[in-house]
Order: structure tokens, then sequence, then C-alpha cells
């Protein structure tokens, strides 16, 4: 299994050098990274070649990494159902920058993308209908963005007077708490720097 | 005579619909009763559930995925275990394994059983909702003799399970296991040569395999248009690999075989509830690594190191090698996955919920297009949609 999967890696990789920029197989799944101005060209190509076959859009998500300078990653993870596998193709894009869409190539494609446009705020040229689908109508910024705080912007309630419900900037009665527990034992603790010392010394006589 | 300009109307089903199955609104452009386009608007219960599972720990984020599908919650949770396993790289024990199955079937019933019911009434039948109503709260009764809570479990732990079956229960599902196909069968005696059933879902909403493809589809919804795709036989995940159950397709793809193959798949979970039962193996039930898995309640009132593992997991939770994985399941409504990426902390980086239900009710104006207003609801109902999991 993981023999054939290097092999379509390969296959991949030299039939589409020029709109492929790597391939890397990693827990037994095979990864794409492409450019994004060929991405309609490569998922053509995988959903119509013999040897790829991957009929099925199962998915397209977003994910951002706000300190790269193309700080958005498009992930789209693909199946053939004939081949019984599964390959996931990547782009990387900034907010200013829009990325061919894939609903000419996959028609599930149109609500993934929106998905995205609505989270994220990555465009996605050529899209018959990008709206926003998840969040509310009227909506202003792209929740799953990192830098959008949990707490969101505004908060919502039934206004009795004017008998609707209306939009106010969120206040909070108590500060958000983030719990980060993210190891306060590993590392030097307080008061035991000695500890330090000790472990740059072994390692200077180790050298 | 003169010519009469008629000018399409635009209705709203929903958000109230007692037929959205939730919270569905959607715009329907109607040439007198014949639906031109159908443009469902999601979100109404969108809760930003992947955005509160990047600030909690791997173990707090189980009991989201209860909250999803809320119709068969313990095959979201099974996504999620699988996932993080992957990323961790640890191996569920059998008997871990054995359970995991038999609730993911127990939840596939669940939902067929809710499913199927609701369809019906949907399309005018009473009755069956009354008794499927009757069968689920047996099977909750299950979930809670194992877990404490009767439909959120939050039982599938990465590693395994939380806890162990009580004396007793294996038998008790065995005797509901052993009377529940009489279920199914007076539920085919109302429905399946139904005359009026049958009007209503006969030659609606059919989908070819090629249609199903480009649009996504999955799980019966797929099969019903006679795709013999399961991934619990073709990438099988925990004990599936040695269960022994067959796949039934539809031919049509239309409602009618969309409700068939859902009866059919009830009849296998049957047989797989059965043989978990049977070949169970003893032993743990979650994983032996007290970096992963909390240590028993008896061992944490002994020894320190017990209790110092205890502290660890539930304050700052185990730390997941960096790394990213598409897990995917087959859940009762189609392929429900979580793309996990880990960026070796104890929190996920990004935790992306694909959700089968999403890229079926984005075929709703395919399905829909054409027919009456009365079939739209039909079309909807035999899509099996859930809000909870489509909105996230």
């Amino acid at each position: 299994m993981d023999l054939a999967l290097r092999d379509l890696g390969d296959f991949i990789a030299d039939t589409l050098h020029k709109e492929v920029t790597g391939t890397e197989i990693r827990l037994d799944e095979l990864m794409v990274e492409a450019k994004r101005d060929s991405i309609v060209r490569v998922l053509t190509f995988l959903r119509d070649d013999a040897n790829c076959k991957f009929r099925q859009m199962v998915d397209i998500c977003g994910v951002d990494y706000p300190e790269d300078a193309e700080r958005f990653e498009v992930v789209y993870n693909l199946l053939s159902l004939s081949h019984n596998r599964r390959v996931r193709v990547k782009v990387r894009t900034t907010a200013e920058v829009p990325v061919p869409s894939a609903t000419g190539v996959y028609s599930a494609a149109n609500w993934f993308e929106r998905e995205v446009w609505d989270l994220y705020g990555v465009m996605f040229s050529g899209h018959p209908d990008l709206r926003r689908i998840m969040t509310d109508y009227g909506f202003e910024g792209h929740p799953l963005r990192k830098d959008f705080p949990l707490t969101g912007y505004v908060e919502l309630r039934y206004d009795d007077e004017q008998k609707r419900v209306v939009y106010e900037p969120v206040s909070l009665p108590q500060e958000f708490r983030s719990y980060d527990f993210l190891s306060p034992w590993e590392g030097v603790l307080p008061g035991d720097e000695k500890a330090l010392e000790a472990d740059a010394k072994g390692e200077g006589e180790g050298a | 005579m003169t010519e009469t300009q008629i000018k399409n109307l635009t209705l709203n089903f929903g958000p109230q619909h007692p037929s959205a199955h939730g919270v569905l609104r959607m715009v329907l452009e109607m040439d007198g009763e014949i639906v031109e386009r159908a443009d469902p608007h999601i979100g109404l219960l969108h809760r930003g559930t992947e955005k509160l599972i990047e600030y909690k720990t791997y173990l707090q984020a189980v009991p989201y995925f209860d909250r999803l599908d809320y119709v068969a919650p313990q095959n979201m949770e099974h996504a999620f275990a699988i996932g993080v396993e992957k990323l961790l790289g640890c191996e569920v024990p059998p008997r871990g394994q054995y359970l995991r199955v038999l609730y993911a079937e127990l939840g596939r019933v669940l939902n067929h059983v809710f499913n199927i019911v609701a369809y019906a009434m949907d399309v005018g039948a009473m009755t069956p909702m009354l008794w499927g109503m009757e069968e689920r709260e047996r099977i909750f009764e299950f979930c809670e003799r194992v877990s404490g809570a009767r439909m959120h479990m939050n039982y599938f732990r990465p590693g395994g399970v939380s806890k162990d079956m009580p004396d007793g229960l294996a038998e008790d599902i065995m005797t509901w296991v052993e009377a529940f196909p009489k279920f199914i069968d007076d539920v085919e005696t109302l429905l399946t040569e139904n005359r009026i059933f049958k009007q209503r879902t006969v030659d609606i909403g059919r989908i070819t395999p090629d249609q199903c493809m480009d649009w996504g589809f999955t799980g019966p919804n797929l099969r019903a248009a006679g795709v013999a795709w399961d991934l619990r036989k073709a990438q099988p995940y925990d004990a599936y690999a040695k269960m022994d159950f067959d796949v039934p397709i539809g031919k049509n793809g239309d409602c009618y075989d969309r409700y068939l193959v859902r009866m059919y798949e009830m009849r296998e979970c049957v047989k797989i509830i059965k043989q978990c039962l049977n070949e169970m193996p003893p032993g743990p039930v979650r994983v032996d690594d007290r970096k992963i898995s909390p240590p028993k309640r008896g061992e944490m009132k002994s020894s320190m190191e017990a209790l110092i593992h205890h502290f660890k997991l539930y304050t700052e939770g185990y730390h997941v090698p960096a790394g990213e994985t598409y897990s995917a399941v087959e859940a009762p409504k189609g392929e429900f996955a979580v793309y996990l990426v880990s960026d070796g902390t104890n929190k996920p980086y990004r935790c992306k919920i694909r959700s089968p239900g999403y890229a079926h009710l984005q075929g709703m104006d395919l399905l829909t297009k054409g027919h009456m207003l009365a079939d739209a609801v039909a079309n909807l109902g035999s899509l099996d949609i859930v809000f909870g999991e489509i909105d996230r």
C-alpha cells in the first residue's frame, strides 16, 4: 500500500512537474503541494487520469498560519473509489490573492469554497456564487482566522422596545480567560537556575 | 388570446418548518407548484465548534463531537478518536476496538431508526414515529448504562473507550438485538409496500452514480445509486476487518431506494452487533499508556505517580506530535471525517470537520429541480439531514 502510494506520488510529481512543487507521504497519507495558479489543472488531472481517478472531492478546508508570508493554506481532500485511495492537495495564498475556483472540476466544491471564504476570507476567482454560508447575514470578519477572538466582536439579544433582535458590541462581565496549561513543568522552574547552568556545563564538557 | 406574463414566486421554506429537520431556511423559486431552484441557507445553528476546539485540549474536544450529529453521537466521536490515535501512533486494545464497533453500530441503528420514522412522518405516516422512538429509547438505555449519558456519551476517547461494560449489559443488548428484527419487519409492513409511501418516494429525487461522485455524496445516499462503497469494508478501521456483513446497494438512486438501503443496513447492523457481543475478547478497554489514558480510580488513591498522571492529563492534557491527518469513518449518514492539524502542543491547531450532510444538502438543488413542492420535503427527508453536523 505504502509502496503504491509512493509510486503514485512520484507519478504525479513527474507528470505535473510544472504545476506541483512537492509530494510527501506522512502517516500513510499522500500530500501534494501545488502552485496556486495551476490548481484547476492539477485537480482536473487527478480526477481524469486513469492512475488517479480521484473522482470525489470530499472536502476543502482552510488553515491559517499568520506568521507565514502566504498565510492561508487551502487543503483539498480527494477520494478515489476505484483505487481506494486518498490524496491531499494544498495551495498557499494570502488574503488579497484569489485561488482559482474548483467548481468547474467538482460541483461539490461550491459550498466548500464558500465556507473557506466565509471562515477565512480566502477569495476564489471564477466561483459562481461566493456568498457567506455559515455566519449570519451581514456578519463582518472571518471567524476562523487565528487573530479573530474566540468571543467575537458582537453579541445579539432580543430588544423588547424595538421588537427585534439587535447586535451589540460584546461585553464580558469577566475578562476572557485562556487557560494555558502548556507545560509549566517543563524547562526551568523558577529558583532552579542552577540546573540550567549544570546542563550548559554538561553540554560544554561533552563537546 | 393575450399572453400573460407569469412571474416566478419565491417561497421561504423554513426555518421553522417541521420537516426542515432542524433549522434550514430554503429559498425556493417556484413556477406554480414546480420548484425551479432551491437555495438552502444554512448556518442558523452555527456554533463555531471548530474554533472552540482550537481552544480546548484533545480530551476536552471529544464532547463537542457528540453535539454535531446528535442523532448518532457515537460515530462522530469515533472519527476524532481515530484521528488523534493516528497522530499519537497508539493502538487500541482489542476489547476497546470491539466496544467501539458495538456502539458505533448501535449509533447507526439509532440514526437509521430515527431517519426512517421521521421520513415516514414527512411523507404522511404517523405510526412508525411512535414505534421508532420506543426502540431508540431502548438503545439510549444501553448508552446510559455504559457511559452515564443517554445521548451525548463522551465515550470514545483517543486511546480506547472511557469505561468497560458493566455486568449484565452484554446479555441485555443480546436480548434486545434478538428481538430487534421484529421491529424492522413491523416497520416494513407499514411502509415498504405501502401505496401512499411508494407514490411519494418512488422515482422522486433520482440521482445517478456520476452525479453522486460529482457532488460528493457518500454513505447510504451513494449506495442507493448503486455504488458499492462502504468505508467499513474499503478502509476498515478498528475491528471492522473481522466483521462479516454485507453492503446493501440500491438501483435507481431515488428516495425509495435510499429508504430501502437504510432498512437493509439496519439488518446488517444486527449481524455486526451479534458478532461483537459473541467475539468480544477480555482485556483492557483503553491503551495502557499513562501519558495518554488516565489511571484507574483505585490506583490513583494509592499511587503518587498515578495521581500525578491524572492531574497532568486533566489539566495540561497530552501533547500530540506535530503532523496532520484526514481520518474518516463510515458514519450512518456517510463519510464523516476529521482533518486534524497538530503543532505538537496539547491543543489541535486546526480541526476541520467534514460532515456528510453538508455535501448532501448541497445537492438539494439538483435533486429538487423540476419536482413539486411536496417532493422537496420528501427529498430533504431522504437525504438524512441533521443540522448539528452541517452548521457545526
